[in-house]
């Protein structure tokens, strides 16, 4: 078993995918049962429609929606994880990395639309570009914040930082709002149409009568999601530099007495957690199609909340934070209005998912697994 | 004479407005064991956070070897040779031990010869090889005691320096690590120990300094600072 375990391609590869599996059949499956139970509990009270079948019917595709932007959030999440693992320190300019990302991504597209080189160039091979630099300019930016507004307050009270973080926010919403209106004229970025992204693909599960139909670019969302959080598991617990960096996170003085360089392992966690950011910029912007300058506010705060939820500090916990709210909110927003018969709309999807974020912080108030990044996977 | 690997001139170091280290001064030659002697407080602590870069003295300078090191980062202070074995330990509990040895050598890129070390610090410690996939929070505390002694052996240091070494273990283990202390340095090794158990200290020592709130207030050889009237009433507990 020890040296099973201990094989690199299990540690690596088939470990960090079944944990993800484990983690959305077990949270997708436990939300299914509630909910199938709820609709036969209240189907007496629901007279247009029969309940329990409008319940079972939709539910494969409020699971993969809920899937779909829980690896978003999973993904943003890891940034705010990583840098609290090794700073202790909350960095609330994360969701404008985030947004930067996107922004930039889409602008490539924009660039190969206005070329007129859009149409007739591979996909996969635009949309990896546009990810790629989503994910240099939002690490460096990342890198780049850090080394202007935080480190010089490294000594300071915990709430300095804190405040340096938000007052950035500000800064680089209204910086990109500038730029985008001297050369744009215009807030708000649309992305191009272009590819097949927006097709379906059709998967018939024998037994079921309904088909399920996922958007190409959902695949593509959650493959690219994937992709990065193996890699990242990779990076922190098979290499020397993950090793720095968990050094880094449980005892800071003692790894520079070890000879690790504490200020350029700090640079490289932002780096890490601000190009997840930008590839999860884009990865949104291809979702919604729209974005602005403000567009990082939400899905930041989400995937804070999701972080706080998996256990600050804890890796494999924002992964699942980060599931468990996207389930949670595709559950509110598709049932709330059905079984209200639509006296709470989808609207009060965030009320819906944040209660029951509350209970659970009541009950487990240092998250579902509460680690540290210290802490190997 | 023997040559002065480690040559302290006149530090000041601060906490914010603490002033902590006073003016402190102080030498330790190739082959020796130098002890550093004071009750809580006296910045025994500060005094060897400052030689290794976890913190830069306000005046003063700190010379290795030749080198003055007295403004670089502890990264570097490392491998220009200073090993440095804090207080409490240090131990990454979240770390394996054998990942814990490996940080040790985090600068060198030399597996083969890291696997050599690690060898090596197992028959020094046959107790680590027993514990070697176990998270170092989990250890005793003389294990942890060990694992630090033995991570800092993996680079080889020109100097060591030990900050409490027998601090919270039981009389046995003490003995132990003072012994392991005393052959380290037979085979080689210069060592600047800080002790609050002066006793310990002075008996394999060849030479001493007593701190006192910040200031060296006296110095001399391990034998003669036994005999010293106030260093045996204030830190010998003899009367
Ligand atoms: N992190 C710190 N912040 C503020 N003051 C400190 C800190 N560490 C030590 N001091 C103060 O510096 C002085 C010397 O402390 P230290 O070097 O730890 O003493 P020792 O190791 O001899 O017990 C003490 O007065 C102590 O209170
Ligand atoms: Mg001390």
């Amino acid at each position: 078993m020890k040296t099973f375990t201990s094989n690199p391609f299990y540690k690596f590869i088939i470990f960090p995918v079944g944990q993800m599996l484990a983690f959305i059949l077990g949270a997708g499956t436990l939300l299914s049962v509630i909910i199938i139970l709820l609709a036969y509990i209240f189907r007496g009270s629901v007279t247009n429609l029969d309940l329990v079948e409008r319940t079972i019917t939709i539910l494969p595709k409020v699971l993969i929606d809920g899937i779909t932007i829980g690896f978003v959030y999973a993904t943003i999440a890891l940034g705010y994880t990583m840098v609290y693992g090794v700073l202790e320190f909350i960095n609330f300019s994360h969701s404008e990395i985030f947004m930067v990302g996107g922004v930039v991504g889409v602008e490539l597209l924009r660039y190969f639309d206005a070329q007129g080189s859009l149409a007739t160039m591979n996909e996969y091979v635009v949309i990896g570009m546009a990810i790629v630099l989503g994910m240099v300019i939002a690490g460096g930016l990342a890198v780049t914040v850090e080394r202007i507004a935080y480190k010089p307050l490294r000594g300071a009270p915990r709430l300095v930082p804190l405040i340096s973080a938000i007052g950035m926010s500000f800064i680089l919403q209204d910086a990109v709002r500038l730029i985008l209106g001297l050369t744009t004229g215009e807030f708000n970025v649309i992305l191009p149409q272009f590819g097949t992204f927006d097709e379906f693909q059709i998967l018939t599960i024998p037994g079921i009568a309904n088909a399920v139909q996922i958007q190409n670019k959902t695949i593509l969302l959650i493959a690219v999601t994937v992709m990065m959080l193996v890699g990242l598991n990779f990076l922190v617990n098979g290499t020397k530099i993950g090793k720095a960096i968990r050094a880094v996170a449980q005892d800071r003085p003692t790894a520079s007495l070890m000879g690790i360089n504490v200020n350029l392992i700090i640079s490289l966690t932002f780096l890490i957690g601000g190009a997840l950011g930008g590839a999860a910029g884009v990865l949104f912007a291809l979702k919604v199609t729209r974005l602005d300058p403000f567009v990082g506010f939400f899905p930041g705060l989400k995937a804070f909340t999701a972080a706080v939820l998996g256990g600050i500090g804890n890796l494999t916990g924002a992964l699942l934070g980060g599931l468990v709210l996207g389930l949670l909110e595709s559950f509110g927003a598709s049932y709330l209005g059905i079984f209200t018969e639509g006296a709470f709309g989808a609207e009060y999807k965030d009320i819906l998912a944040f209660a029951i974020l509350i209970i659970i912080l009541i009950f487990r108030p240092s998250g579902l697994l509460g680690q540290t990044v210290g802490q190997k996977a | 004479m023997a040559k002065k690997i480690l040559e302290v001139n006149d530090i000041h170091s601060y906490y914010g407005h603490i002033h902590a280290l006073k003016g402190i001064s102080l030498y330790v030659e190739e082959g020796e064991i130098v002890s550093l002697i004071g009750s809580n407080g006296a910045g025994k602590s500060t005094t060897l956070r400052t030689i290794s870069g976890l913190m830069h003295p306000r005046s003063g300078s700190i010379n290795l070897g030749g080198t003055d090191i007295t403004h670089m980062e502890p990264h570097i202070i490392v491998s220009n040779g200073v090993g440095h074995v804090p207080e409490g330990r240090g131990i990454f509990p979240k770390l394996s031990v054998r990942e814990n040895l490996d940080m040790g050598a985090y600068t060198i890129n030399d597996t083969p010869k890291n696997s050599e070390r690690i060898e090596q610090v197992f028959t020094l410690f046959p107790r680590l090889k027993e514990r070697v996939d176990q998270y170092g929070g989990t250890l005793s505390g003389g294990e942890q005691q060990m694992l630090a002694i033995g991570r800092s052996l993996m680079l080889n240091p020109r100097i060591l320096m030990l900050d409490e070494p027998s601090m919270g273990l039981a009389p046995v283990l003490v003995e132990l690590i003072f012994d392991i202390i005393k052959k380290l340095n037979k085979d080689g090794t210069t060592i600047l120990l800080v002790e609050q158990n002066a006793q310990m200290a002075l008996s394999i020592a060849h030479r001493g300094y007593v701190l006192q709130t910040g200031n060296i207030v006296l110095t001399d050889t391990a034998d003669k600072l036994k005999k010293n009237e106030m260093v045996q009433k204030s830190y010998l507990g003899i009367e």
